[in-house]
C-alpha cells in the first residue's frame, strides 16, 4: 500500500469516527432537546404518537408551571432552593478555605490523614444519619426550616470543597510566598496578592459544584421540609403522579428548575471532573 | 525562613521553656482547620452514632411507650424479612448494572472524544448535559416524556419503525430505572476516563506506533493498563453515589414493582411505617456496604493522590 493511500484511509476512518461521536452526542442530548421542544408545545400536541415535531410553539406550558392555571406557584420553592444553595455554598467556602490553607500551604502534621477523614465522611451514606436528624429537627422545632438545610448542605459539600481547594492551593508555589514574606509582606497581603489570583479559578469552580449538589438534593429536603421550606426538587415531586395531559408543564418545570444547574455546570466544565472525583483526577 | 526556624527548634534539646511556644505554634497552624473539622464531626458523625444506638431498639414511633432494647433483633429482622432482603439484592443489582453499563459506554465515548474532529467541543458539551439535569427532573423526563406507553418519545420512535409499544416501567421496572441512571452517569464516567486518556504518555504511544504496533495492541497493552486506575476510580465513585440513589427510585416507581433499594426502604420504613429501629438497622447495613466500597475507593484515591504529589 502506498503512503498516500494509507494516509487517506486513516483520514477517512477519522471522519467516520467523528461522525459516530456526533451521533452519540445527539443520542445523549435527544431527551433534553425533546424536553425543551415539548415544553413549548400545547398539551395536546405534546401527547401524540407518532410525536409531533413541527407543532406550533406556545408558552402555555410555562404559564401553567408558573401558576397561571391556579396551581401552586413554584416561586417560593425556587427562592428556597436559591437560599439553601447560595448560603450553604458561602458557608462551605468560609470553612473550607482556611482548612485547605492548613492542609496545603502551611500543612499541619498528618495533613493527609485529615484530608482522608474529610473524604471518608463523604462516603457515609445520607440515609445513615437521616432518622436522628429528623428526630432532632422535630424536637427542636427545626422541621420545615430552610436553615437546617443550609447546615446539612454545608456538611454535604464541605469534604468536596476541602479536597478541591487543597489541590488548587497546592499549586501555589511556596517559594513565591516565602519570598514575599522575606520582603515583609503580612498574611493578608500574601492571601490577596499571591494566593487569591492563582487559586481563584479553582475556588470559583468549587463554588459552582457545591451549588449544583445543593440545588439537586432531594432526600434531606423531602424528609425535613414540607410547606414553608420546600425546595425546587421537592416541588418537582408533585409531578410524580400523572395529572392528565401535563407533559408540556412537566417539561417546562424540569427545564426551568434544571437551568441554574446547566448554567453552573457549563461554567465549571473544565474543573467539573476534578470536583466530581474529589480532586483525584486533574 | 520557616525551615530554618524549625531546624533550629529541632536542634535545641527540648527544654521546658521551649515547649509551650512550640505547642502554641502547633495550635496556630491547626486553628484554620478546626472550624471545618469540628463542624464535620458534629453534623456527620453524631447522627450516625445516634443511628447506631437506635438500631438496637425496637422502636415504632407510633407506639413510643413500647420502646425497648432488643440487641440485634432489628438486624435479624432486616436480614430475614423478605422485602428488606430483596431491597438489599435490588441495591446490589441496580448499582452493579448502572456502574458497569455507564463505565463501558463512558469508555467508548471517551475514546471517541480523545481524537480530534470537527465540533469536538460541541459534542463534549452535548454529552455532559445529561449529568447537569436535576436528578428529579431527569427522572420525571424519563417517566412521563420518554417511557409513557401511549405517547412517550421511545414508543413514538419505535412507531416509526413499526416496533412494539411496550409499557416500559410496568414491564421492566428495574431496567427502566437503570436506563435513566445510565443516561445520567455515563457523562461522569466519560469525564474521568477522558482525563485518564489525556494523561497518557504520548511519546510512548508514538514510539510503539513507529515500532509497528497496531491500534488494538496499543489500546490493549498501553492504554488499558494506564486507564485501569481511572476505571477503578470511576467504578468506585459511581458505586458510592449510586448505592445511595433515592431520587430515581422515588420518582420513577415510588419503590414499587420490586425496585425499592435500601435508601428508599430506609426512607419508607421510618417516614411512612415509623419503624425507627428497623430503619436504623437498615441504615447501618447501607453504611457497612458503603464502607466496603469506600475502603477500596480510598486506596485508589490515595494512590492517585500520591502519584500526583510525586509528580508535582
Amino acid at each position: 500500500m502506498s503512503d498516500t493511500a494509507l494516509h487517506t484511509r486513516t483520514r477517512r476512518k477519522g471522519t467516520w469516527l467523528g461522525l459516530v461521536a456526533w451521533l452519540a452526542g445527539i443520542v445523549f442530548f435527544l431527551p433534553i432537546a425533546w424536553m425543551a421542544l415539548t415544553s413549548f408545545h400545547s398539551e395536546t400536541d405534546a401527547a401524540t404518537n407518532p410525536p409531533s415535531w413541527l407543532a406550533p410553539l406556545t408558552l402555555d406550558g410555562y404559564r401553567e408551571f408558573f401558576g397561571a392555571g391556579g396551581g401552586a406557584s413554584p416561586w417560593p420553592s425556587l427562592i428556597n432552593s436559591a437560599v439553601a444553595s447560595v448560603v450553604s455554598t458561602l458557608c462551605v467556602l468560609l470553612l473550607a478555605l482556611p482548612a485547605a490553607y492548613a492542609l496545603s500551604i502551611r500543612p499541619v502534621k498528618k495533613w493527609t490523614d485529615v484530608l482522608f477523614f474529610f473524604l471518608s465522611t463523604k462516603m457515609l451514606p445520607v440515609v445513615a444519619g437521616l432518622l436522628p436528624l429528623y428526630l432532632f429537627a422535630r424536637n427542636t422545632g427545626m422541621l420545615d426550616n430552610i436553615w437546617l438545610l443550609v447546615i446539612l448542605y454545608t456538611s454535604m459539600n464541605l469534604p468536596i470543597a476541602v479536597w478541591m481547594m487543597q489541590s488548587f492551593l497546592a499549586e501555589v508555589p511556596v517559594a513565591v510566598i516565602e519570598a514575599a514574606q522575606i520582603d515583609g509582606a503580612k498574611l493578608p497581603t500574601v492571601l490577596s496578592r499571591i494566593i487569591a489570583p492563582i487559586a481563584m479559578p479553582g475556588i470559583a469552580a468549587t463554588a459552582l459544584i457545591c451549588f449544583i449538589f445543593s440545588w439537586n438534593e432531594l432526600l434531606f429536603a423531602r424528609v425535613l421540609t414540607s410547606v414553608v421550606a420546600e425546595t425546587a426538587p421537592v416541588f418537582l415531586t408533585s409531578f410524580i403522579t400523572s395529572q392528565g395531559l401535563f407533559l408540556a408543564k412537566v417539561c417546562a418545570a424540569s427545564l426551568v428548575i434544571s437551568l441554574p444547574v446547566l448554567a453552573a455546570g457549563f461554567a465549571a466544565q473544565d474543573k467539573l471532573v476534578q470536583g466530581l472525583s474529589l480532586g483525584a483526577v486533574k | 525562613m520557616t525551615a530554618t526556624t524549625t531546624a533550629r527548634v529541632a536542634a535545641v534539646p527540648a527544654s521546658t521553656a521551649k515547649q509551650p511556644s512550640s505547642r502554641l505554634r502547633g495550635w496556630v497552624t491547626r486553628a484554620p482547620l478546626l472550624p471545618a473539622l469540628v463542624f464535620m464531626i458534629i453534623v456527620t458523625q453524631l447522627p450516625f452514632v445516634a443511628t447506631l444506638v437506635i438500631s438496637f431498639f425496637d422502636w415504632n414511633a407510633l407506639y413510643p411507650k413500647a420502646r425497648h432494647f432488643t440487641w440485634f433483633g432489628n438486624y435479624a429482622e432486616v436480614l430475614t424479612d423478605a422485602d428488606l432482603r430483596r431491597s438489599v439484592w435490588t441495591t446490589i443489582l441496580l448499582t452493579a448494572a448502572v456502574v458497569l453499563a455507564s463505565l463501558v459506554l463512558g469508555l467508548g465515548l471517551a475514546l471517541l472524544l480523545d481524537r480530534k474532529f470537527r465540533g469536538r467541543g460541541i459534542v463534549r458539551t452535548l454529552l455532559i448535559a445529561p449529568f447537569l439535569v436535576v436528578p428529579v427532573a431527569a427522572a420525571l423526563l424519563w417517566k412521563h416524556v420518554l417511557y409513557n406507553p401511549e405517547y412517550g418519545l421511545l414508543n413514538g420512535l419505535l412507531h416509526y419503525v413499526g416496533g412494539p409499544q411496550p409499557d416500559w416501567i410496568s414491564n421492566t421496572p428495574l431496567l427502566a430505572v437503570e436506563m435513566s441512571l445510565v443516561w445520567q452517569w455515563t457523562p461522569f464516567m466519560m469525564l474521568i476516563l477522558l482525563a485518564g486518556l489525556q494523561s497518557r504518555n504520548h511519546e510512548q504511544i508514538e514510539a510503539a506506533r513507529v515500532d509497528g504496533a497496531s491500534n488494538w495492541q496499543i489500546f490493549r497493552y498501553l492504554t488499558l493498563p494506564h486507564l485501569r486506575r481511572y476505571l477503578e476510580l470511576g467504578a468506585l465513585l459511581g458505586s458510592i453515589y449510586i448505592v445511595q440513589n433515592f431520587d430515581a427510585v422515588f420518582t420513577l416507581t415510588s419503590g414499587g414493582l420490586g425496585t425499592a433499594n435500601l435508601p428508599y426502604t430506609v426512607y419508607q420504613s421510618f417516614y411512612q411505617a415509623h419503624e425507627n429501629g428497623l430503619a436504623s438497622a437498615a441504615g447501618v447495613l447501607v453504611v457497612i456496604g458503603s464502607l466496603i466500597i469506600a475502603t477500596f475507593a480510598l486506596r485508589v484515591v490515595s494512590s492517585l493522590f500520591r502519584e500526583e504529589a510525586s509528580r508535582a
